[in-house]
């Protein structure tokens, strides 16, 4: 174990098939689609930037790196720089993912970025994930409908059953970062679908005790043509959710117990 | 001139300001709430480990209690803390648990029956009580005498901020994303509210509002290593300082977390060391036992990360490409524990470093990661010299810390400050002689000062660069300001940092595009980043003693008899170069917890004169007084600061209260 030495340049975490890896020193040749809504003079097109592979750098690094140095004026989100917080999806060679932890040698030495799709674009890579998701929560009431407003905090706990803690926890886990509506098929012909996020809150709450409501009242939330049965089974929100969050069974899970209650 | 009132504007989305401003909703105040991002992206969500409340329900939390909480945070505090302040918070913490726990937090749960766990390096079996079953689980975390972390696997920041944020949604309160305050609104010592700038497109609105509150979080942006998110910039505390009106404490205090990752200084969690994880030099040696006998790897953070720097001196550290570091090793823990309790941990050590931490250890160093220091509020959140001007949570010195935090005593004082200082908010929107009456002049004029100001920077002609200057600033705080301090460095920073502040005056931008300007953000927050790291290194030089985070190699001992005492940074006119500082005592005579040992750490310091006296009444009180409720108060009463509705005992399988009728009766 004293012997372990590392090499500070993971092996491939994101590379896709056959990529290589870019070395240390090699050029990196990073292509981002800009566009500024708000400046008349904006057209959409790709801006070009050359900077040097580093150890170990991420998107994060390489993007910063390009604003302080390069140009100032580039539009893009980071916040917690750690996989954690949602904020830096966009498109990366096509794919949706997290920026921050998506190492420039697994997707290089050219690469291609993008702002995600369907959210509105703020500028360059920045989109408006927040609005988005605020409507949604709203939609489909995203929060535990208590049986009793007035709780005494003084007393223990309700106890819960610590699996199914744990199994709460799986799905509480998304960070609403968009990757599953930007890869959504329905979301691209239907702009009010609900998407994969809010069909996994809806899962969530409705395995959560605690919250007051029913099959019924889910059904009314997410069953008709813009929530659970707007789904073509395409699937690509499992495909790239950071999180590995379950979305294939849970939306056939919630297809199902919405269908049940619509031949009722 | 865009003007939009309120009754409360929360400056901040995180959980202290989505947590106040449910509290105010909920008494029937409008509440806004700002936000430089999507309340859920907060850097709240980057609590890891858990939340400390004493709800002792798994058996090595068994004997927990309010009072040892208290014990333990003001021993980690190293005595800098306001300890009625930290009595509100311990008896109110159980309490933010369980309402997290109703508002769908899914808690780690207790099993009953037997486990198997690490302490100290060995497998132990432990068996946990059936009537604990299915309550909320602690684990356990550095500086505590008891299990007392409660814990959503080390995803409990972002759980915590999930419920919070919905149950925002829930009460409709308006977030206002995308959006940032650049200076406060406030004439003859009251606050009306702020200028606030649209990142998306650059106009100026003025919020003004009965009561503004700050809640935007730490600054440790102001250092290059830090495990804090890049919003993390201490923009709040900036805008307070700068009124002149309001004073910062303590902000020479920062802590720095043993275990960052090497080089990048993303967090991993304590929880890591809590659950049984071990610190390894080069060698593949265990340390700490050698430099702390009774805590080892949990001692407080900032004993273990100034004995991790001085392993490190010796010549013991790990060597790579980008300097010296340790290794964490988790992999005894083994890979289901890993895989659901430390899962996070495991993710950012698969993508940023390539390891798996079940079979591989994991390279750390202590990294920038808490502001101690804060917007110098009383025990309601309220500022004492700004009127109308209220803080919570790291952005706040009420002073719960002191000189050095508890792990999982910050994302607990996100909640229970929140609830606090919320209903404290409400109490003052209550009374109608705190209506605003303000003058349009005076938001004018506030408003047509911050856009002179931008104006300046976008097209002043200066010629500095505000990346480089902000960089430079970032490297002076992390070589010169950092873990072990001595008077000539702290010179020397803040002479450069004065240098650099001047300098800032005539920052030029190369980019004027309309809306977003990365640029022109940078450049005006580097003006005021430049200013809070001369409070932190002038307090820092002016505090000739060692206390808890703030270590002067110089004046290695804690001196009581001298500095037992806040500091209060200033910054009284916009031309100054310097803060000024005042200082304000604590009392010994009034503490419930004398000033000694920690228990951990360094053993000698300089006592206070009135320490001696105060320590005979506590032992005389508790020879004369068996029960501890009863003690407490006769020690230090501190029930009346608490709002009415949070007041009252904690119920626990050890202590259980009788019926409402009796537990009044009791109270």
């Amino acid at each position: 174990m004293s012997e372990q030495k590392i090499n500070f340049i993971p092996p491939g975490a994101n590379a896709g098939q056959g990529a290589r890896l870019v070395n240390d020193g090699e050029t990196l040749t990073i292509r981002v689609l800009r566009y500024n809504p708000r400046d008349p003079a904006s057209r959409p097109h790709l801006q070009t930037y050359e900077l040097e592979q580093g150890p170990g750098m991420t998107l994060f690094i390489a993007l910063n790196e390009i604003r302080d140095k390069l140009d100032a004026s580039l539009q893009f989100d980071f916040v917690c720089r750690a996989g954690i917080c949602g904020s830096c999806a966009m498109l990366i060679n096509g794919r949706p993912t997290l920026a921050c932890r998506t190492l420039t040698r697994d997707v290089g030495p050219e690469i291609i970025l993008a702002p995600l799709p369907f959210f509105e674009l703020i500028g360059d890579l920045s989109v408006d994930t927040g609005k988005w998701m605020r409507a949604m929560s709203e939609r489909i009431e995203s929060w535990v409908h208590l049986q009793s407003q007035e709780l005494d905090l003084t007393r223990l706990e309700e106890r819960m059953d610590p699996e199914l803690a744990e199994r709460i926890y799986e799905l509480d886990r998304c960070i609403e970062c968009g990757c599953c509506v930007a890869a959504c098929g329905t979301a691209r012909m239907r702009e009010d679908f609900i998407g994969a996020v809010a069909l996994n809150k809806i899962a969530r709450f409705r395995l959560d005790p605690r919250d007051a409501r029913s099959d019924a009242d889910f059904y009314d939330l997410v069953g008709d043509d813009d929530g659970v049965f707007g789904c073509m089974s395409l699937l690509a929100c499992h495909d790239v959710c950071p999180k590995d969050l379950p979305l294939q069974t849970q939306i056939a899970f919630i297809r199902r117990k919405m269908v049940a209650v619509g031949l009722r | 001139m865009n003007v939009i009132y309120t009754d409360v504007l929360v400056i901040g989305g995180g959980l202290a300001g989505l947590r106040m401003a449910i509290a105010a909703k909920r008494r029937g105040h409008d509440a806004i709430i700002l936000s430089l991002v999507p309340p859920k992206r907060s850097h709240s969500k980057a609590a890891q480990g858990g939340m400390q409340a004493s709800l002792g329900n798994v058996i090595k939390g068994q004997g927990d209690n309010e009072d040892v909480h208290f014990e333990d945070t003001v021993r980690g505090s190293d005595w800098g803390a306001d300890q009625e302040v930290v009595r509100m918070f311990v008896n109110t913490a159980p309490k933010a648990v369980r309402e997290l726990a109703a508002w769908g937090v899914p808690w780690s749960r207790v099993r009953q029956g037997d486990r198997q766990v690490v302490i100290n390096g060995q497998k132990v079996r432990i068996t946990e009580r059936e009537q604990a079953h299915g309550l909320v689980a602690q684990r356990d975390f550095g500086g505590t005498k008891k299990w007392r972390t409660c814990y959503v696997a080390d995803g409990t920041g972002h759980a915590m901020l999930q419920a919070v944020g919905d149950q925002t949604i829930a009460a409709s309160i308006p977030v206002h994303e995308r959006m940032e305050a650049l200076a406060l609104i406030h004439e003859a010592g009251r606050c009306y509210g702020a200028v606030v700038r649209n990142l998306v497109s650059g106009e100026l609105t003025a919020y003004v509002a009965k009561a503004t509150a700050i809640a935007t979080g730490g600054a440790g942006r102001l250092y290059r290593v830090t495990t804090n998110a890049v919003i993390c910039e201490g923009i709040g505390h900036a805008i307070a300082l700068e009124t002149g009106a309001a004073a910062l404490g303590n902000m020479e205090a920062v802590q720095f977390h043993p275990t960052g990752i090497f080089p990048a200084g993303i967090l991993v969690t304590e929880g890591c060391r809590g659950d049984g994880g071990l610190l390894k030099d080069a060698s593949g040696q265990r340390f700490m036992p050698d430099y702390e006998p009774e805590k080892k790897e949990l001692a407080s953070r900032d004993v273990v990360s100034r004995r991790m720097e001085e392993h490190i001196a010796k010549g013991h550290g790990a060597k790579s490409r980008f300097g010296e570091h340790l290794w964490l090793d988790i992999t005894l823990l083994g890979e289901h524990h890993i895989k659901h309790n430390l899962r996070e941990v495991y993710e950012i050590c698969h993508y940023f470093l390539g390891l798996d931490p079940s079979k591989e250890m994991i390279p750390v160093r202590p990294a920038q990661h808490y502001t101690m220091g804060g917007v110098r509020t009383d025990a309601s959140g309220a500022s004492p010299t700004l009127k109308g001007l209220f803080a919570a949570g790291e952005a706040a010195c009420w002073d719960m810390h002191g000189f050095n935090r508890l792990g999982g005593n910050s994302v607990a004082e996100t909640v229970v400050a929140g609830m606090i200082v919320g209903e404290r908010i409400a109490d003052f929107c209550d009374r109608s002689d705190n209506d605003v009456a303000i003058a349009t002049g005076v938001v004018r004029e506030a408003l047509a000062r911050e856009q002179a100001r931008l104006a300046g920077l976008l097209t002043g002609g200066g010629s500095e660069d505000a990346a480089a200057l902000k960089q430079r600033m970032q490297e002076i705080m992390t070589a010169r300001v950092g873990i072990f301090r001595t008077g000539a460095d702290l010179e020397q920073a803040v002479d450069e940092l004065r240098q650099l502040l001047i300098r800032s005056r005539s920052i030029g931008l190369r980019s004027s595009s309309p809306g977003v300007n990365p640029e022109l953000v940078t450049a005006y927050r580097t003006q005021k980043m430049i200013k809070l790291a001369l409070t932190v290194a002038y307090g820092a030089l002016a505090r000739t003693e060692s206390r808890g985070a703030h270590f002067r190699q110089d004046h290695p001992r804690r001196n009581d008899a001298e500095w037992l005492k806040r500091t209060l940074a200033w910054w009284k006119n916009d031309a100054d170069t310097l803060p000024t500082l005042t200082y304000e005592p604590l009392e010994v005579a009034k503490m419930e917890l004398p000033p000694g040992w920690r228990g951990y750490g360094a053993k000698d310091y300089v006592e206070h004169p009135h320490t001696a006296a105060r320590q005979a009444e506590v032992e005389a009180a508790r020879q004369r007084i068996s029960d501890r409720f009863e003690l407490q108060r006769a020690l230090m009463p501190y029930e009346h600061l608490l709002p009415p509705r949070l007041r009252g005992r904690n119920e626990r399988i050890d202590e259980p209260l009788a019926d409402a009728t009796a537990r009044r009766a009791a109270e």
